[in-house]
């Protein structure tokens, strides 16, 4: 893994030379990304195999049989060969194998509704229901009964367990590139997601869905901290004097840009976010309240 | 009286929206002007606007694609300068909105109304020669699609300068482009410009099956059609199995937006998701449709070039038609992101990769049929060996992004930018740009000229990479795509770099400007003067004059071997005199494509602006002029054998003097030694 690691950093650092710390996706800082860096890696590496060989095969043979060069052999009608056609059909046949099994086990690893196994001793999962509104993330913490707009903190150590919507907006997807997989998150519909910090630091968290004028202005910071930090975080969002009722969550509903990093002491009513998907359910009953139930089933799945 | 249309949809205040109407109307007053000078009016309308000419169609074609490029590209290089400049506290030249319009249509543009008439260009000056054919099955449906398709194209260039276009990307996911987030006329200036040119791309996809099934010359079996025929008729396969799902699509768009329906929406039982299927359903297989006949150039160009024949055919036309299904297998891995379970992203992700194995043969049969040729450094073979060194690194990102898990955090940032402009640009581009130089000739009667074409094609090569490198970098640095504006410093330098590549480009884009302007003006010095540009031609489009006489070929001989004129010039046969001719049947040119394309241009304008009684009236024209176009009888004529019998003893005669020229070691375009298996037959 270090090894391999190393190998797609040197590979760009002739290109800028610069730190890794700088590259998220190369510094991953939890254990989802860094599965993800790995698989990047295996997947470049198994394609070097085939890549590698025809950029030189194309200078060489450009070179070895140009029309000046009258000492090649030169052989208009030669146009099969099946001991070629068996190499070019079974070689690529062969890594795309190796890479179709590397895909399902990965995929099925990394899925991102697959809630994420820890060492025991651990926190047990913290909850998280995000909202995408126009242009701001807004976070709910439904155990602790608080909410935060545009900043996201997290113990480290500690899996996140992250339901995703949208309130107003349109599709819009939530990433922070340094703990991993991304997710849409959509109007009327809950997403999920698990992540995991396991070293400390701020990290930047995006949308990467074009969502209208305010798209590029709808970052969030993520703070990953030791867990006393973050509990003595979570007494500072107690005392804060904001607290998010329906008639604040209106207003914070509307189209605004920049919001500043906001505290809610409290949330209420309780079910916030359960109403929030509601409201576009439009009274269809559902078979199965994706709310309610802890194993949200994927679409097709 | 006029829907929403009021004075205040022109953007007078905008100075540099208001630039570039000035700047494209000058353009035009430039173009009409001369042609009112010369009085070349009346030329125009016999011989081009109103002509059901396969050949003329096709340059037609071109002619649209690269001023779309010009277009596209102005899109483009304002993108780069976006985010060269809006780094931090400075905020660039460009609003958020004006941005998204930009790079809306930027994809576009390059996807539609380049890409797309750049290959129809070419499948139509190629594929009737190739098979040696007089024409496509349908001639008029043949003008219509493209006077549909620059309907289409209008219709964007119009929403320049009144409205605004749409800002929700090029594949317009709802619920952004549905009616509550974009009210104004700007995604229906996209939608319906799809619509016009998707349907003139359905009637070219009709035609282009209809042809090469049921027009081959005798004696062309399936197996012995060139290779740009076989591409040609699997992308008109994949045109009539996936612009359908569009056009429903943009339909069921339009009934959310104009009838207030529930397709797409957030509420009311909308699903956002059924949308980015269907979009798919078409927007993948598009991806083969404008890459499959980039493919065949590449084959045409590689054998006749390195002076031999294909490398495994067979292989060749059974990797299209692998790939020709698997691009209805693969639509999902295009929103990994959205949810989906771990098997259904596994199987989509799978098949995805499985598209790698055939094109990865493909790849293997272009290199060896370089091995052991005679590769000449011409023009078209420079594109062609750049497309082989770039297009893998394409691929190998491409299957990156086809695992899941690697898409996970690859999705939607600038590596996926990167990647798709590496299969874009070195793939289906230079491909277009290979065909391009190397039909010229046949298409015109003279060639290019190779030095502005060398520099365009280092401009372009070193351009791309200097300009999309660094947004794979910008992948590794977690950077979204489409910001107008970011605070990262990280991503700045690299952003400085790809503005460099932009630049670069750009000088390629001038120097294939001077390279026609020069070309033209040495018409003579370039001039073909036996059909067989490069002395090495294989297949049945150099076996005619350049350029081709209406009729194409006087006597449609039957034919015996894969690579046809090769195998008559190895027999001495290419040239012989017939011992007479006949007369031949030909279509009729016909205003109606052109008075149905410009009446669908003013029925997308009055949909766009919902002024009803003007759609209501243009749609009754259409129906009109259809009707009478169909109840016309005289819609051909017939060519008298003795007016044959001239336009050939013409072509005899330039044959002589080609003949004269060669000996005398000038004319041809070679660079390199040519190597010569035929003598023009004396009669």
């Amino acid at each position: 893994m270090k090894a391999s690691r190393w190998l797609l950093f040197s590979s760009f650092l002739f290109l800028g030379g610069c730190n890794l710390s700088s590259y998220p996706l190369l510094d991953p800082a939890g254990p989802v990304g860094r599965s993800e860096l790995h698989l990047i890696v295996i997947a470049f590496l198994l394609m070097l195999i085939p890549v590698v060989p025809v950029i030189f095969m194309t200078f060489w043979f450009a070179w070895r049989y140009r029309a000046s060069n009258r000492s090649a052999t030169y052989k208009p009608f030669w146009s099969h060969s099946k001991a070629i056609e068996a190499i070019v059909w079974g070689v690529p046949i062969l890594i795309v194998t190796g890479l179709s099994i590397l895909s399902w086990i990965t995929t099925h690893q990394l899925d991102p509704y697959r809630p994420l196994a820890t060492a025991s001793g651990t926190h047990k999962p913290l909850r998280v229901d995000v909202v995408a509104l126009n242009w701001k993330w807004l976070f709910l913490y439904p155990d602790q009964g608080v909410a935060t707009v545009n900043q996201l903190v997290v113990p480290v150590d500690t899996p996140i367990d992250l339901r995703l919507t949208a309130d107003d907006a349109p599709m819009t997807a939530f990433f922070i590139p340094r703990l991993g997989t991304q997710i849409y998150a959509m109007a009327g519909m809950v997403t999920r997601l698990h992540l995991m910090a396991t070293s400390p630091g701020t990290f930047f968290g995006v949308n990467t869905q074009i969502s209208g004028k305010g798209y590029s202005k709808m970052h969030f910071h993520v703070i990953a901290a030791p867990y006393r930090s973050y509990e003595a975080w979570l007494a500072k969002v107690r005392s804060s004097p904001h607290r998010l009722d329906i008639v604040t969550y209106r207003r914070l509903e509307r189209p605004s840009l920049n919001n500043p990093v906001t505290y809610y002491s409290t949330v209420a009513p309780d079910n916030l976010f359960a109403d929030i998907v509601r409201k576009y359910i439009g009274g269809v009953m559902l078979a199965s309240d994706p709310l309610h139930n802890p194993a949200t089933p994927h679409f097709g799945g | 009286m006029f829907g929403k249309l009021t004075l205040s949809a022109i953007p007078y205040d905008n100075p540099i929206i208001m630039g570039a109407v000035g700047f494209t109307l000058v353009g035009a007053a430039i173009v009409f002007g001369l042609i009112t000078v010369y009085g070349k009016w009346g030329y125009l309308w016999r011989e081009w606007l109103t002509s059901v000419d396969h050949k003329k169609i096709g340059i037609m074609y071109i002619v649209l694609a690269l001023i779309m490029l010009l277009r596209g590209f102005s899109d483009a290089i304002m993108m780069r300068t976006q985010q060269l400049l809006a780094f931090g506290p400075d905020h660039g030249y460009l609003p958020p909105q004006h941005f998204q319009e930009i790079f809306t249509a930027h994809g576009t543009i390059m996807i539609l109304f380049v890409a797309m008439p750049f290959i129809v260009g070419l499948m139509n000056i190629v594929v009737p020669l190739q098979i040696r054919a007089r024409d496509v099955a349908f001639p008029f449906m043949n003008s219509l699609s493209f006077w549909l398709t620059a309907a289409g194209a209008m219709l964007i260039m119009v929403s320049l300068g009144v409205g605004d276009f749409s800002r929700a990307g090029w594949i317009g996911y709802p619920p952004l482009s549905g009616i509550h987030f974009s009210p104004d006329t700007g995604v229906d200036y996209w939608d319906w410009a799809l619509q016009l040119s998707g349907l003139g791309t359905t009637l070219t996809g009709i035609n282009f099956v209809a042809t090469i099934l049921r027009m081959r010359a005798p004696g062309m079996t399936l197996m012995k059609m060139p290779i740009f025929t076989w591409t040609t008729l699997f992308t008109a396969i994949l045109i009539l199995l996936a612009f359908p799902p569009l056009t429903a699509t943009l339909a069921m768009l339009s009934l959310d937006r104009y009838l207030g329906m529930h397709f797409f929406t957030n509420g009311m039982g909308g699903d956002m998701m059924l949308y980015a299927n269907l979009f798919w359903v078409w927007g993948h297989p598009e991806v083969y449709i404008v890459i499959l006949p980039a493919f065949g150039v590449y084959s045409e160009v590689v054998a006749t070039l390195c002076g031999k024949r294909l490398f495994g055919y067979a292989t060749m036309v059974w990797a299209t038609g692998v790939i020709t299904v698997l691009s209805f297998s693969v639509w999902l891995h295009h929103f990994f992101t959205m949810g989906a379970s771990a098997t259904v992203n596994s199987v989509f992700g799978i098949s995805s990769m499985l598209i790698a194995i055939p094109t990865g043969v493909k790849i293997f049969n272009w290199l060896f049929t370089m091995y052991q040729g005679k590769v000449r450094f011409e023009t078209p073979m420079l594109w062609t060996m750049a497309f082989l060194v770039l297009f893998p690194i394409g691929g190998m990102t491409g299957v990156m992004l086809a695992l899941p898990g690697a898409d996970y955090v690859l999705h939607n940032t600038e590596f996926l930018v990167a990647h798709f402009h590496n299969m874009l640009i070195p793939g289906v581009l230079f491909g277009m740009f290979a065909g391009y130089e190397y039909w010229f000739p046949k298409a015109t009667g003279f060639g290019l000229d190779p030095k502005w074409g060398r520099r365009a094609f280092w401009a372009w090569t070193i351009g791309f990479v200097l300009a999309f490198v660094p947004l794979y970098v910008l992948g590794f640095l977690g950077m979204p795509r489409r910001l107008d504006h970011y605070s990262n410093p990280a991503w700045h330098p690299w952003l400085e770099i790809a503005f460099v590549g932009a630049v670069v480009i750009l000088y390629g884009i001038i120097c294939q400007v001077i390279e026609l302007i020069v070309s033209i003006r040495d018409r003579e010095r370039l001039r073909d003067f036996t059909g067989d540009y490069w002395q090495n031609g294989r297949t049945l489009e150099w076996a005619t004059s350049s350029p081709a006489p209406v009729y194409n070929f006087a006597h449609i001989d039957p034919v015996h071997d894969i690579d046809e004129f090769m195998y008559l010039k190895e027999r001495g046969l290419a040239y012989k005199r017939p011992a007479g001719y006949s007369d031949i049947h030909m279509p009729r040119n016909t205003p109606a494509g052109l008075v149905i394309g410009s009446l669908a241009f003013v029925l997308g304008f009055a949909l766009i602006w919902h002024i009803w009684w003007l759609a209501g009236a243009m749609a009754f024209a259409i129906f009109t002029t259809l009707l009478v176009r169909s109840m016309n009888d005289d819609v051909d004529y017939f060519i008298p054998a003795a007016e044959v019998e001239k336009t050939e003893a013409e072509r005899f005669r330039m044959l002589e003097e080609g003949e004269r020229r060669l000996s005398e070691g000038r004319g041809g375009p070679a660079q390199t030694p040519v190597i010569l298996v035929h003598q023009v037959q004396q009669s």
